[in-house]
């Protein structure tokens, strides 16, 4: 398993498992999400990707029976530590889902929600700009800036998913994971999300799990291959599409199953 | 499987939609639907026309219990002299005036010319055109010397309990009733729904929520008599709160309805999607941010909903207030929630036993008011929940 990269990873998990009761979802999972790449999580459905990705901000914590064991560290400080604070780390690691869930409220509303509860803005100019920012790295300004008063749930499917993404970056987070964040949209708003992507790139750490493999090559500068709750293999994008070292991801990559 | 291959043989015969029996069955179905169709009509028909019946019956006997039937009495120089001796009683003389009239004739102050006076039951009765020969002949009389006339019982809404028909009053019980549903609700919409959220969005799944969820499940079910015996045993003999006192009518009938707002709002809670939660936790809300800014909001319709209903099976609650005393006879309309009072329902069920025939129409005109309340309380609740869900 290698998990070298060049600079000082944003993330590290180090010998993961996740229990959901009784049953492993996660098997010994090590990783390190790069700071300046996206990162993409592929692998059959079932494969433990999504489980993985939400023991990163810690989501896992509503599901009662979830137990993680190991250790999983945002810039060296262990996010299941009694230091860290959960609501903290949840608006540091942000978090897109797979269906658009816009609250329903205006699309105003639901961009200021976030750095409302946090008090990032201490006027209302200032929550102005900050809204305005915000939709504007997500790409949907010009489609929304006459009418921001308006319900977000009353958008499309690929304008409420990008109005999400909007609500994540507006707290200003570090990280931005993002479970399948276009399964639920035609190939044109997919685009649009992937272009996005492109552009958010740098800005934040991004981790993406994904369905299509194609997507992964597409908007991905490293790709993780899960199997059966076991990280199987992790490396450059173009490596494992192209010159996979595991016989089980040339199978997957190739069609073989999945 | 070998049937979707491409090599298998076509069915060789292919349905006939046509043929009769088909046609048959389709018949069958359209009368099928055609029967449940007038069957769920019928259904509402029915219950509309129980409805229907209840309201008229009530207006019929009920509303002449809003009106009043007076007498003029001329105050000539016997009748002035029986004033200024204080006797007022004496002064009204013959029997067509109400028992209390006398009170109305020293309260009014006049000492001459002529005052209209409340009619006796028996009178009043006549005048509705159901009273007794021997009051139909004095009721004759007084019509033939112009002295009887037919007014707004204004003494019937602003009043309280009294022992002659002619001069009760609703007032008291119905602000009985205002005093003990504001008691009511401030308690069980708080702890009701607190109760909720914790149970729906804190609480463990273990075998002890399970057994609150049971006695829960159990309390919306006890009869609610069973109410009134545990706010007799605590509230009265156990922390001594005043007797009959909407305080602990509203404490007793809290008890009640507590459990289905609970319920209701356990099941609106669990109805709010749950990506509305994850969403709210994925940008860094807190537990109790997620609950007061997204949740609640979301279910209070549903919460409402279930509110109406339970206040509105309070309002309407007897048999528990009688454990707790508020079937005294109460004169006076309640100054305050600690002061003796009764209530709606059970001014119904006091007036409704009294053996004078002039309570008759006097429990249908409370029945009318009480029906009046509880539109009036339902009509404000969905009034309320339209106003959130448009919010949203």
């Amino acid at each position: 398993m290698d998990i070298e990269t060049t600079t000082i990873p944003k993330m590290t998990a180090r010998g993961v498992s996740v229990f959901y009761g009784d049953k492993k979802a996660i098997d010994d999972v090590s990783i390190d999400v790069s700071r300046e790449n996206v990162t993409a999580f592929i692998g059959p459905s079932g494969c433990g990707k999504s489980t993985f990705l939400r023991t990163l901000n810690r989501m896992n914590d509503t599901i009662a029976s979830a137990r993680v064991e190991g250790r999983i560290e945002l810039d060296g400080e262990d996010i299941y530590g009694k230091a860290m604070d959960v609501v903290q780390l949840r608006a540091r690691v942000g978090m897109v889902f797979q269906k658009p869930n816009p609250f329903p409220k205006s699309i105003y509303e639901n961009v200021a929600y976030g750095p409302r509860i946090h008090g990032l803005a201490s006027s209302r100019s200032e929550m102005d700009v900050i809204v305005e920012r915000s939709l504007k790295r997500a790409g949907l300004w010009d489609e929304v800036k006459e009418r921001l008063q308006e319900s977000g749930t009353a958008l499309s499917g690929g304008q409420q998913q990008r109005l999400c993404i909007a609500r994540a970056i507006a707290v200003d987070p570090e990280v931005i994971l993002m479970d399948e964040p276009c399964s639920a949209l035609d190939p044109i708003a997919t685009a649009k999300i992937e272009e996005l992507i492109h552009e958010l790139r740098g800005r934040y750490a991004i981790v993406i799990v994904t369905h299509n493999m194609q997507q992964a090559a597409r908007v991905s500068q490293r790709t993780a291959f899960f199997h059966l709750g076991v990280l199987v293999e992790y490396g450059e994008t173009t490596e494992i599409f192209t010159n996979p070292r595991q016989t089980r991801t040339k199978d997957y990559i190739t069609g073989r199953y999945g | 499987m070998s049937g979707l291959a491409p090599s298998a043989p076509i069915d060789p015969t292919p349905t006939d939609w046509k043929q009769s029996a088909m046609q048959r069955r389709i018949r069958r179905r359209y009368a099928a639907e055609r029967r449940f169709r007038l069957v769920g009509l019928g259904a509402v028909l029915l219950s509309g026309g129980f409805l229907a019946f209840l309201l008229i019956t009530m207006m019929i006997n009920g509303l002449s219990g809003f009106s009043q039937t007076e007498v003029r009495l001329d105050i000539g120089p016997s009748q002035a002299a029986a004033i200024a001796a204080g006797n007022h009683e004496a002064a009204l003389g013959e029997g067509v005036y109400s028992e209390g009239a006398w009170v109305r004739l020293r309260d009014g102050g006049v000492r001459q010319g002529s005052v209209w006076l409340p009619a006796s039951t028996a009178i009043d009765s006549a005048a509705k055109g159901e009273g007794e020969a021997v009051a139909e002949v004095a009721y004759q009389r007084l019509s033939n010397e112009d002295r009887v006339r037919t007014r707004i019982n204004w003494g019937f809404l602003t009043g309280a309990d009294a022992t002659d028909p002619t001069l009760v009053g609703i007032w008291g019980a119905f602000k009985g009733s205002l005093l003990t549903m504001m008691v009511t609700i401030l308690i069980a919409f708080p702890v009701g729904v607190l109760s909720a959220v914790y149970l729906e969005e804190y609480a463990p799944r273990n075998r002890w929520t399970d057994m609150i969820e049971v006695s829960i499940n159990n309390l919306a079910a006890v009869p609610s008599i069973i109410f009134g015996l545990l706010g007799l045993a605590i509230f009265l003999n156990v922390m001594h709160l005043p007797r009959s006192a909407p305080i602990v009518g509203g404490l007793t009938l809290a008890l009640m309805t507590m459990p289905v707002i609970v319920i209701a709002g356990r099941n609106a809670i669990k109805s709010v999607p749950p990506s509305i939660r994850d969403a709210a936790l994925g940008i860094g809300a807190s537990r109790i941010q997620v609950v007061f800014h997204h949740v609640l909001p979301l279910a209070l319709p549903g919460i409402l909903t279930g509110t109406i209903i339970g206040m509105a099976r309070a309002l309407g609650e007897t048999a528990p207030l009688l454990m707790i005393g508020m079937r005294a006879f109460i004169a006076a309309p309640p100054g305050g929630f600690s002061e003796p009072a009764t209530v709606l329902p059970v001014q119904i069920f006091l007036w409704s036993d009294e053996v004078s025939r002039g309570f008759v129409e006097k429990t249908s005109a409370a029945i009318i008011v009480l029906l009046a309340f509880l539109l009036a309380m339902n009509g404000l609740a969905i009034y309320l929940r339209n106003r959130f869900e448009k919010r949203w």
